[in-house]
This record gives C-alpha cells, sequence and structure tokens, in this order.
C-alpha cells in the first residue's frame, strides 16, 4: 500500500483499528476530537465498539472492563480530560490491563487553551494518578510515527500487561503528512489466560489490583518496572557525536530543534540533538554515550521545564541543564539557535 | 426448607453478622445457577461493603473504581454480548459518585444487569450519610438527622429512571422470608432480561447494616419493615416488554 495523505489525529485512528482495536470509549475535547469522530464510522465497519461515554471517567472505566475481556481497547483526550482519565490508568495499572491511551496535549493547566504546548509532561510520566505505577510513554514527532508507535504501542502494552500512552500534541494531532500504514491485524481476545470470559469448568479469574495476591508485591513491581526501563528505552539522535552542547527535545519541538542544529553546524558549532521517543523510560542510555558534552538544552513547550529535570536526572547532574520553554506558539529555529549563542557566551541562567 | 448452597458462595462470606449483602450474595449465586449461565457470568463489583464479594464468590469478577461498577460492565457487556453481566454496588457507590454512570447505563438502556444493594448509609468507610439515608436519619455525617432542606430528599432512583427506556426495575427487600423470595424472583427477571436482550435491567435491594445503624440484625430487619419501606416502596417499577408492548 502506497502513502495517503492523513491528519495526525486521523492516523491515530486508522493505526489503532489496523492494529486490531476493537472498543473505543471517548469525550470530545479539542485537539482530539477528530479520533472520537473518526472512530465512530471507522470501527463498526471493522466490527468493532465506538462508545460516546458521558464522561472521561465513564470512558476509561469502560476501557477497564474492555481491557480485562482481553480486546485492544483505548481511549484519547486532552488537557482536562486527560486529568479525569487518571483514576482508571491507576486502576488498569494496578490489575495489570494493556490499554492504550492518547493525550493530545494543550497549552496550561485548568481549562488551559487549545493552543499547541507539552505542558502534560509530568502527569503523563510522573503518573497522573496514585500508586506505584508508570505508564509507559511514546512521544511522537511526525504523522507517520504517530501510527507507528500506536501499533507497537499496543504489543507493548501486551508485552507488560501495562497501560501505554502516547504523547501527541496539538500540532502533530492537526498536521496532515504522508504515512504509510501497514495491513489490518487481528487480536485474539480469548488468548490470555486471564481475560474474563466466565469461568466456564475452569478456575473463576479476579481482575483487581496484583497487590492482592502478588507475593512480594514491593519486589515484584520493581522489578517489572525495571525491565521496561532496561529494554524499552526509544530515542533518536543527531549528531551527538562530537557534540559540546546537546539539545534535548520531544514532538513537535524537536523538529524546530532539528533544523538549529543544522543551523549551528553551518556555522561550526558542535551542537547535537537527543530526541526522546519514549519519555517513560526516559532514554538514560543516549546520555550515557556522550563524551564532550558541556552543557544540555532541555527545549519544550512548557513554562516550567518539566522536562530539564529528567535530563539533568539522565546526565547525573554532571552538567548544567539550561532550559528553552513557553508554549501556545511553536518556536522558530532562530529562537533555538539564539539560545544556543546565548549558553555559549555564558548569559543563560540554568535550571540545574 | 433447606436449600443447597449454590457452588458460587464457595466459601461463607465476610460481611458483619446479619448484614443484608450475604443474603444477596447468595440469591444472584443462586439465580446465576438455577439459570445455568454461572459459567458464563461476569460481575463488575464495586468497592464498599460490596469489594467483600468477591474474596467468596466463585465467579468471573472485576473490582471497578468507586462508583464506576456500571461503566465498568459496560466494556464487557459490549465486547462479549453473549456473556452474562453485572455490576453489584451500594447506593454510595451507584447514587453518589457514579450517579452519572448509573444514570448513563440507563439512558442507553445497555444490556447489563445492576444488583444494587440500599442499606442507606456508607457502610464501608464507617457509616456516612448516603443519598438513600432517610430523612432525619442519624449517620456519622448527619450527626443531628439528614436535613432535607440543606441535604435534598433522600434519593429513588427507581422513581428516576422510570420514563427512561429500560427493560426492567424492581425494589426488593431482604427483611422477611416472603421479601427474600420475590427479591430471588426480581433477580432472576433481571438476569433473564438480559439474556433475552431487551436491555437495562436494575434490581434495588433494601438492606439491613446493623454495624453502623447501631441495631441488632433483628431490629434492623423490622427497621426496614417499619420505617425504610415506607420512603422506598417494594414491588416491579418496569416489567419486562411492558414498554416494548
Ligand atoms: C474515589 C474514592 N473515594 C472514596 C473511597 C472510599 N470509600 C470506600 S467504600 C465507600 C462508600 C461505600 O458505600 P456504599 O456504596 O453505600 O456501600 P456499602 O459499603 O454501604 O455497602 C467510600 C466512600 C474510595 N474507595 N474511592
Ligand atoms: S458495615 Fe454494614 S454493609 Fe458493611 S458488612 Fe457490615 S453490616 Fe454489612
Amino acid at each position: 500500500m502506497g502513502k495517503q495523505l492523513m491528519k495526525g489525529n486521523e492516523a491515530i485512528a486508522e493505526a489503532a483499528v489496523r492494529a486490531g482495536c476493537k472498543f473505543f470509549a471517548g469525550y470530545p475535547i479539542t485537539p482530539q476530537s477528530e479520533i472520537l469522530e473518526y472512530l465512530s464510522w471507522r470501527l463498526p465497519q471493522a466490527d468493532g465498539v465506538f462508545v460516546q461515554s458521558e464522561s472521561e471517567i465513564a470512558g476509561i472505566s469502560m476501557v477497564y472492563g474492555a481491557a480485562a475481556s482481553g480486546f485492544r481497547t483505548m481511549t484519547s483526550s486532552s488537557g482536562p480530560g486527560y486529568s479525569l482519565l487518571q483514576e482508571g490508568i491507576s486502576y488498569i495499572a494496578s490489575a495489570e490491563l494493556p490499554c492504550l491511551i492518547v493525550n493530545v496535549m494543550r497549552y496550561g493547566s485548568g481549562l488551559g487553551d487549545i493552543f499547541v504546548g507539552q505542558s502534560d509532561y509530568w502527569q503523563a510520566v510522573k503518573n497522573g494518578g496514585h500508586g506505584d505505577y508508570r505508564s509507559i510513554v511514546y512521544a511522537p514527532a511526525s504523522v507517520q510515527e504517530t501510527a507507528e508507535l500506536v501499533i507497537s504501542g499496543f504489543d507493548t502494552a501486551e508485552k507488560y500487561r501495562n497501560p501505554v500512552t502516547i504523547l501527541s500534541d496539538a500540532s502533530i494531532g492537526q498536521m496532515m503528512e504522508p504515512v504509510e500504514l501497514p495491513a489490518m491485524k487481528e487480536h485474539d481476545p480469548d488468548k490470555f489466560q486471564w481475560s474474563l470470559k466466565g469461568k466456564g469448568d475452569g478456575e473463576f479469574r479476579r481482575v483487581t489490583s496484583v497487590m492482592y495476591f502478588q507475593e512480594n508485591y514491593d519486589d515484584y513491581i520493581a522489578s517489572k518496572y525495571k525491565k521496561i526501563e532496561e529494554n524499552e528505552q526509544l530515542w533518536e539522535e543527531f549528531q551527538t557525536e562530537d557534540a559540546e552542547i546537546v539539545l534535548v527535545s520531544y514532538g513537535i519541538s524537536s523538529r524546530i530543534c532539528e533544523e538549529a542544529v543544522s543551523m549551528a553546524r553551518k556555522d561550526g558549532l558542535k551542537v547535537g540533538l537527543i530526541r526522546p521517543i519514549s519519555l517513560y523510560p526516559f532514554p538514560v542510555k543516549a546520555f550515557e554515550k556522550l563524551n564532550n558534552v558541556k552543557s544540555f538544552i532541555s527545549v519544550e513547550m512548557t513554562a516550567l521545564a518539566q522536562m530539564a529535570e529528567d535530563v539533568a536526572l539522565a546526565c547525573k547532574m554532571k552538567n548544567p541543564v539550561y532550559s528553552l520553554g513557553g508554549g501556545m506558539v511553536i518556536y522558530e529555529a532562530s529562537d533555538v539557535y539564539a539560545k544556543i549563542n546565548e549558553v555559549i557566551e555564558g548569559n543563560a541562567k540554568e535550571v540545574f | 426448607m433447606i436449600k443447597k448452597k449454590p457452588a458460587a458462595c464457595f466459601v461463607d462470606n465476610k460481611y458483619c453478622p446479619g448484614c443484608g449483602h450475604g443474603t444477596v450474595n447468595r440469591l444472584v449465586g443462586e439465580v446465576l445457577e438455577e439459570m445455568g449461565v454461572d459459567k458464563d457470568a461476569i460481575g463488575a463489583i464495586a468497592v464498599g461493603c460490596s469489594s467483600l464479594m468477591p474474596e467468596t464468590f466463585a465467579i468471573d469478577c472485576i473490582q471497578a473504581q468507586h462508583g464506576r461498577a456500571a461503566a465498568v460492565a459496560v466494556g464487557i457487556k459490549r465486547c462479549r454480548p453473549d456473556k452474562t453481566v453485572f455490576s453489584y454496588q451500594g447506593d454510595g457507590d451507584a447514587l453518589a459518585i457514579g450517579f452519572s454512570e448509573t444514570m448513563y447505563a440507563a439512558i442507553r438502556n445497555e444490556n447489563i444487569t445492576v444488583i444494587f444493594v440500599n442499606n442507606g448509609n456508607f457502610g464501608m468507610t464507617g457509616g456516612q450519610m448516603a443519598p438513600t439515608t432517610l430523612e432525619g436519619q442519624k449517620t456519622t455525617t448527619s450527626p443531628y438527622g439528614r436535613d432535607i432542606g440543606t441535604t435534598g430528599h433522600p434519593l429513588n432512583v427507581i422513581q428516576m429512571m422510570e420514563n427512561l427506556n429500560v427493560a426492567y426495575l424492581a425494589r426488593g427487600s431482604v427483611s422477611n422470608n416472603r421479601n427474600i423470595m420475590k427479591t430471588k424472583e426480581y433477580i432472576r427477571n433481571a438476569f433473564e432480561a438480559q439474556q433475552n436482550n431487551e436491555g437495562y435491567s436494575f434490581v434495588e435491594i433494601l438492606s439491613p447494616c446493623p454495624t453502623n445503624w447501631g441495631m441488632d440484625p433483628l431490629k434492623a430487619m423490622e427497621h426496614i419493615e417499619n420505617n425504610v419501606i415506607k420512603t422506598y416502596e417494594l414491588g416491579e417499577f418496569v416489567k419486562r416488554g411492558e414498554k416494548n408492548a
């Protein structure tokens, strides 16, 4: 199949269907409503179920039930709606169920605004719900990558029996780009020993927090997430081999950073870029290989330099970490270049 | 008449002595077994004292979030339409935090069965006021007696659902043998409605919470007969097939 022009949000929806997703429940909020709209006609065509739930809380609760039934299932939201999903995400993680959650980020806290932003980093990556769990979080930087991460996201969710979050943003969700999608895949919901299907002639099943029956629960949970951290780090690097200044940026802002790196390189400056694709687990391995780096600049569309903390941890605070933040509009590559110069000239204030 | 305990209740329940939950658990087990659907049944169980049910109930179950059991049941039923799916919830769960999820499952006429145990308070957390608490009733958060001027009237959810397009609505009680047998009939009707794809079925069951009512079990049963039933009338309010006739 050739490439087709698609909106980021529609690519999420179509990729999910092709991955064998059979159940979606969600509630409208800009800038992700196209996902609902698309799935409302597409899922019934593909033998699936679409429910427009009465709230995000109900939506994620339906997803919880559907996931417990062994089906590939997802919901999507943004900003305030993502906050409402957290209760269910914590339950789904505690019961070790796979599912896909999409947050097409908007800007700001509270109601926020529909402008582009990346201010849900902390909530998505550090957990918005209560307790000892992590969501595996992927941050696509293009429509093609969005589709790919949705498809591999379902597999990873099942591999670890853990929710996977696609952290997109208003611009990637709304932009159109050529995308190549794989063929339809079938998923067998009965293949899991743990899924709810009625006890039949066997033992009855319980879907509840593993805490209630797992021996050495603390060790079990710690080693589960350790395994994810060891095996699932994803990133892309760009001209980092000899770099003295390394930009760290994900999603839409990383695309501008790539341009800024090229500008700087043309002027003979040793600048590179690390683009985390998985935000949890954060790609600390990418930082371990760097030898010449003098400082990092975390470039993200948030007022409080949210990812900068993880950059500081990843380099074990051995280098100063600067930040270029602020949302609502996407920076120009020249803004990033100006920040690079500020750092070189010693005029920038470090955050860590 | 002594009846055999249903296999679904595989060990003795863990509720307080005289609690109505134990009786309701058993009735659900008996009905599912007698209908031959216990092997195909899946329960979405609420928090609160309901959450003790899965410890003694030998049927596939999922622990729902507080208030969301109906929505969780919907997720299961929409994926597995040929299974018998029910939620099991208390009054705080279904009518306070989960009111929206409860009503919308009914509004959409979801083909699930809701077993709703109304004991007039939040049992598990120590007897706080619930939407169903009677006027003047003292609880740990209505120490002067429930004042309907500030809290509204006791919530009669069946009345609210009556005008919706649902398959079956009934209210029973476990306060004496006759009522227990009637309640069992209601539960059976509810599950049969689901089995026949008629849509949403809801059985409210007036049930004692001797521990938090501060009464011995017999007094608690008398209290239901003498007082609770006055606010919450028993009977079938939407009968099967009535709306489609
Ligand atoms: C989100 C959330 N809020 C509060 C609680 C605490 N909580 C547990 S059970 C319960 C009340 C249950 O009362 P009810 O539904 O009437 O059931 P009963 O225990 O009386 O059977 C509450 C408030 C919780 N588990 N989750
Ligand atoms: S607290 Fe009340 S509802 Fe809960 S088990 Fe005890 S008697 Fe039953």
